[in-house]
């Protein structure tokens, strides 16, 4: 009936693919991003999701891959200041742009208060939507709007979690964000640049 | 669940857009927001040969109110960016409105006006409201230019009069009149869903009657569904209950919803009656 | 030994905060798809596209010529090697059972990939391995298969009829289990009894849906030629020895180690086939393989839960007393009876719940089917029971025109009863025994909170103004700690600090939290010294897992008595060098201290260098002790969940007003991490109740395999829930604890539904199954207007 495999497998090519790990005859981009402050120059085929560009390209694993089809937004990430969905974009789509990961919060060495926040209201279980969820609180905690639970409703709307029941969710995301004035636009710029 | 390999062409200008998009030998895709195209690619149920980003071309990126008070959304305008733009807000508020309703502000950071156009997902709300505002849609290629109206645009499910090798460039939203007032209503089961059902209704006034009326579903059908029977129903007349009454009965004979395993086809139906009631009663005290 | 009998315990009862979040929050946790090793291969699978056929000409020569792809498998080139996948713990069928019940149960092995027949879609086919993930996808596209189409079953009351095509082409029908239970004379109190309710409930099939789906990575080590295995799985050791029987290895020879997962909620504590094959291909190929289930794999070909029906019937006297309870139920295995009797006969024995039931007659039956099998999902068959047993309550309170609340409390076991035995046999064949409980406390507690007689007066109101308020109650047991052991083992290190190893790895419940808590009490230390490494199988020698709201009883029991000998270790070594009496010592700020004169002291690194050094020594190597804990019961575990919702009958929208949860799980340990738990579990069940339905269509395509379609609840799905404790420390274990894992779960199905069916009473709407969406709740109430008319 079926062919024997064996034959077929061939261990012995060679083990790494030359050039970037996708090897592929066409479609190269050379891009250059900025990653957390650090300027990253890059070769990458079109196809490559800049999620996927993040983790196993830059070994930037914070960044999670929950769905590939924009629904659950553990792969929330911060394009220019805004929440994006890395699986939802290509590497390629994000030349020239600023892109920040989880792994820019904790800037000084310490938690910063978002993150602390859903440490002391156990905000998180398994972990793993947590990033995205940090990272579309952070767009929403870096614009210049006044912060309600409104928005903070808004914001988080696009974050599944399946462990928390997102209560904790919300008690983290109101003690850190929560504001009644909003913030001076040239700070909100700062962090822009 | 990773896409199928392609090739990637970032156009700088729309002459270098449509330059790429008339080659008619591959299968070609225009790249905008994404945020409908990605999933498609990621769960590889389509195979494009080559993507074309439209996002870098310059003068797609704005929103310009022009002399006879038009607004001009390029195709490059995501829906956040249109969603703060405060001349929106005041002149076209229900586009601001359903906006709002399309996924989460994640998505519409990335996705764009223009493209949910072009995507025409039978229970997305801009084409509802394209064709219930009299937008028209300009679309290029190398054989010219197309000025399309919104109401003859979309001819179903994910599908527009657009060729192959044509490009929205942009959609323009005339000037809405004094004395005109619109709502928009959607019943989805989740915040951020596809609309289960929705409606965009217009309504102009002359002294205590309505003088025009649109009134366009989505969710309900392949393509936004104008029920000029129903607009009859309201002309010539205040709004009253009895006119209201009229018009959604005549959504009864109009509609023909398609049942899935979210909403049966009588619960959509029904569902559009109710906003549409609603819809109805505030366009027309936005008519002022 | 108790903590209390050696002075006051100070960390269990308090709400520590997590120690694993700082690593979490950085965008530094370890999941399966964030290792990285040098020269990793990606796996992708080609899955059924159709739900029966005989399958032809496998042909992988095209997808193995393109580029990246290392090697292609087929069910052929597996001949010889593999035997198809057993959960062979799962199967096994108490003597008590056997002997008493005699049920049916025929399982079906899974072959490792489909071998001229696919029974569902999503079963896999082939598998290429490539060099990227995106290759291997590339591959898949190439591979040719023919199907010859066979019928297909969906229903499960229709695969059990006579004349029903088969599920498998070579069972001789398609029942799986069956099995009768009972105690007492259903028929004699039915005739006695002066009302009868039958009715039909049904839980729809659910996906448990984890945010990290199934990964596995393997890898053979070339230094020591044993084979490592990194996986998400809630039982790495239970994976160890499944993998080494189907290599053929000595199960020292593999190291399987679970790293951080994100959830389970007992998806990942079954084996599945993927989990023998990438161990299989990286001994192949020498090379380092992965696999990452992605959303659509997880949603159709990862297993599903729930999907019963139960058709039941409670009798009760004029008082409403119950007399008896008859119920036949059904539940869908789907293409394989993988997990034997464990959901049916968790359903059957959580079926009466917190009630006295004199009498009551049970027959579970297993029906195959052309859809993804059902393994146990957080609750694993008390949801679907209790959703039976809460609704006829409500039906029977309805016909007696009773406050369902006070039905309930004549009703209820009594802390007096305790230890009550329910005439029944327990999932280990003996005799089912609630160990503890205050149930008539909860059912008090829950009714004082919710303010009924309030709930009640506004619920009139509003009627007059057309608006529809309801009030629904849902009780439920749960045993936990199952059987039959969990191991721990308790080490002091060089450096004086304390290391823990115990096989029931958390997947977000903050075991290094919790366990650590426990210890740290037991060994006087404090608990930044000690650090705790689970579901590492090189590191203990055997474990069971955590699953089945377990791991909190045995392990921490484990640990407790581990730590135990090792504090006592500790002091009779440190006596022994400082020539004092143990009973003189006490364990203080790491040091071991003379007690009375805080300058006589050893740190616990200098005892670790000292015993190997000191001829007068024990003998024996370092500070280390392993115990295993085998819980002589279940520890009982109850809730009561409460809700009063408001529906809009226009759109048959409900709207939650009020959530409360009493609850009583023994001793709590971590009280902030033990009401997460209970609240996650909630907004799980509230899921169910509103929202999710894993659907196939006739032909058995899966019709919600998306987020878009398959529809969790979101932070706008869930209200604030409001938490109420009950505490019955369980005399089952030293520490008084009882699991907690699962209960949150079992409520939100039948509370809601009682709550909804409550608020549409004036329709006369009943509710016969979930989720309570807006489109099914107006088709109800669209018909009970109908009818009214």
């Amino acid at each position: 009936m079926n062919e024997p495999t064996a034959d077929l497998n061939h261990p012995q090519l060679p083990r790494r693919p030359l050039g970037p790990p996708l090897s592929e005859p066409s479609c190269w981009h050379d891009i250059r991003v900025t990653v957390n402050g650090a300027p990253v120059c890059a070769q990458v085929e079109s196809r490559l999701l800049l999620v996927d560009f993040l983790r196993h390209r830059l070994g930037l694993t914070g960044t999670h891959v929950g769905c590939e089809q924009g629904s659950c937004g553990a792969c929330t990430i911060l394009v220019d200041g805004v929440g994006v969905r890395s699986c939802l974009t290509l590497a390629v789509q994000a030349d020239g742009s600023d892109v920040r990961t989880v792994e820019s919060l904790a800037e000084s060495g310490e938690l910063n208060r978002l993150q602390r926040a859903f440490h002391e209201e156990h905000g998180m279980q398994c972990g793993f939507c947590t990033p995205g969820i940090l990272m579309s609180m952070t767009a929403l905690e870096e614009s210049s709007e006044v912060i309600d639970d409104d928005a903070i409703m808004e914001h988080l709307g696009g974050n599944l979690c399946r462990c928390t029941g997102y209560v904790n969710i919300r008690n983290a995301a109101r003690r850190a964000c929560l504001r009644e004035r909003s913030r001076p636009v040239d700070e909100g710029a700062d962090r822009d640049a | 669940m990773k896409p199928a390999p392609f090739d990637y062409r970032a156009a700088h200008s729309v002459a270098e857009a449509i330059r790429l998009l008339g080659d008619g030998d591959r299968e070609i895709k225009v790249l905008a927001g994404g945020q409908s195209l990605l999933p498609v690619l990621n769960m590889r149920m389509g195979h494009p040969d080559v993507l074309v980003d439209i996002c870098r071309i310059p003068e797609l990126g704005s929103i310009d109110v022009d002399s006879q008070e038009a607004v001009h959304i390029g195709a490059a305008v995501r829906q956040a960016q249109a969603h703060a733009d405060p001349r929106l807000r005041s002149g076209w508020p229900v586009l601001t409105e359903a906006i709002g309703h399309i996924g989460h502000p994640q998505i519409r950071n990335r996705g764009t006006v223009c493209g949910s156009l072009a995507h025409n997902d039978p229970a997305s709300e801009l084409p509802a409201v394209a064709v219930a505002l009299d937008a028209e849609l300009v679309a290029r290629s190398q054989r010219g230019l197309r000025r399309l109206n919104a109401a003859d645009f979309f001819d179903g499910p994910f599908s527009t009069v657009l060729e192959e090798d044509e490009l929205l460039t942009e959609v323009v939203f005339p000037r809405q009149p004094a004395w005109s007032g619109s709502s928009f209503q959607e019943f989805s089961t989740r915040v951020g869903d596809f609309a289960t059902a929705g409606v965009v209704v217009r309504l102009e006034r002359a002294g205590d009657v309505v003088s025009a009326a649109r009134l366009v579903f989505f969710g309900v059908g392949g393509s936004p569904v104008r029920v000029a029977a129903a607009e009859q129903a309201l002309l010539d007349a205040p709004v009253t209950p009895s006119s209201t009454a009229a018009a959604v009965s005549a959504l009864e004979e109009q509609l023909d919803p398609v049942g899935d395993i979210h909403a049966t086809a009588a619960f959509r139906k029904e569902l559009a009656a109710q906003l549409a009631v609603t819809g109805i009663n505030q366009a027309w005290e936005r008519c002022a | 030994m108790t903590p209390e009998e050696e002075g006051p315990a100070p960390f269990i009862g308090r709400s520590i905060p997590r120690v694993e979040d700082d690593r979490l929050l950085r965008g530094q946790g370890r999941f399966i798809d964030d290792l990285q090793i040098e020269g990793m291969l990606e796996v992708a699978f080609l899955r059924s596209p159709v739900a029966h056929a005989r399958i032809h000409e496998v042909d992988l020569t095209a997808a193995a010529g393109l580029p990246g792809v290392v090697a292609v498998y087929n069910a052929a080139a597996l001949v010889g090697r593999v035997e198809p996948l057993l959960n062979s713990e799962e199967l096994r069928i108490p003597e008590g059972i056997r002997s008493t019940i005699d049920p049916v149960v025929r399982i079906q092995p899974m072959p490792l990939l489909a071998s001229g027949e696919v029974n569902y879609v999503g079963q896999a086919i082939a598998m290429v391995v490539a060099e990227s993930r995106y290759l291997a996808e590339d591959a898949l596209e190439v591979i040719d298969v023919r199907y010859d189409e066979l019928p297909a079953v969906i229903d499960p009351e229709a695969a059990l009829e006579e004349g029903s095509p088969r599920v498998l082409l070579e069972a001789e029908d398609n029942i799986g289990i069956h099995l009768e239970h009972g105690t007492g004379d259903v028929d004699q109190a039915l005739r006695s009894a002066a009302v009868i309710v039958e009715d039909t409930f049904a839980s729809q099939r659910y996906v448990p849906s984890p945010m990290e789906c199934r990964g596995i990575v393997a890898h053979r080590d070339p230094f020591s030629g044993r084979l490592t295995v990194w996986s998400n799985t809630q039982t790495p050791h239970r994976v160890r020895g499944h993998i080494a029987s189907c290599l053929g290895l000595p199960a020292d020879d593999v190291h399987v180690v679970a790293v951080d997962v994100g959830g389970g909620f007992g998806q990942k504590g079954i084996l599945v086939v993927e989990e023998l094959l990438i161990p299989l291909v990286a001994q192949d190929l020498g090379r380092p393989v992965r696999w990452t289930e992605d959303r659509q794999e997880n949603l159709t070909a990862g297993s599903h839960a729930r999907e019963q029906i139960h058709h039941i019937t409670a009798a009760a006297d004029e008082s409403g007393r119950l007399l008896a309870v008859r119920d036949r139920f059904v539940v869908n295995l789907g293409a394989r009876n993988m997990v034997g009797l464990v959901v049916p006969y968790n359903s059957l024995c959580h079926l009466i719940g917190p009630y006295r039931v004199p009498n009551v007659q049970i027959e579970a039956t297993g029906a195959l089917t052309n859809t993804m099998f059902t393994s146990p999902y957080r609750g694993a068959g008390r949801p679907e029971a209790t959703f039976a047993m809460e609704r006829i309550m409500d039906r029977l309170a309805a016909k007696l025109e009773m406050e369902p609340a006070e039905l309930r409390a004549r009703n209820v076991v009594t802390p007096q009863e305790m230890p009550y035995q329910t005439g029944l046999l327990d999932r280990r064949g003996l005799t089912q025994q609630y160990d503890s409980g205050d149930y008539p406390e909860m059912l008090d507690r829950a009714v004082k909170m919710i303010d009924l007689p309030r709930v009640r007066t506004e619920q009139q109101k509003a009627r007059v103004d057309g608006r529809y308020v309801g009030v629904g109650f849902a009780m439920y047991l749960e045993a936990t700690a199952l059987g039959p052991f969990e191991g721990a083992k308790v080490s002091v290190l060089p450096s004086g600090r304390i290391r823990i190893h115990t096989g029931a790895p958390s997947q977000g419940q903050g075991h290094r939290t919790t366990f650590v808590q426990i210890a740290a009490d037991a060994l006087g230390v404090e608990m930044g010294e000690i650090e705790l490494v689970a579901g590492d199988t090189a590191t203990i020698p055997f474990g069971v897992g955590t699953i089945a709201s377990r791991a909190l009883v045995t392990a921490e029991n484990a640990i407790h008595q581990a730590a135990v000998l090792v504090r006592q270790r500790i002091l009779d070594s440190a006596a022994e060098l400082m020539e004092v009496d143990p009973a003189d010592l006490e364990i203080a700020d790491n040091q071991v201290v003379v007690k009375g004169s805080p300058g006589s002291a050893m740190s616990l690194a200098e005892l670790m260098r000292a015993i190997p050094m000191t001829q007068g020594g024990s003998g024996r190597d370092g500070l280390s002790e392993v115990s295993y804990f085998q819980p002589p019961n279940y520890a009982t575990s109850s809730g009561l969940h409460a809700v009063v919702v408001e529906v809009q009958p226009a759109t048959g929208r409900v709207e939650i007003l009020d959530y409360v949860v009493v609850h009583e799980a023994g001793r709590i340990v971590n009280p902030q991490i033990a009401d997460a738990q209970i609240v996650g579990g909630t907004a799980q069940g509230i899921g169910g109740a509103l929202l999710e339905h894993m659907q196939y269509d006739e032909a058995g395509q899966p019709v919600t395999s998306t987020f878009m379609d398959y529809r969790l609840p979101t932070v706008d799905t869930v209200p604030d829930i409001r938490l109420a404790e009950v505490v019955c420390p369980s005399p089952t274990n030293a520490l008084g604890v009882k699991g907690l894992g699962e209960g949150g779960a079992v409520g939100p199905p039948a509370a809601l539904a009682n709550a909804v069916e409550d608020a549409l009473s004036p329709f006369g709407v009943v509710i016969h199954s979930c989720p309570l969406t807006p489109d099914r709740l107006w088709a109800l109430l669209r018909a009970g207007r109908a009818t009214e008319r």
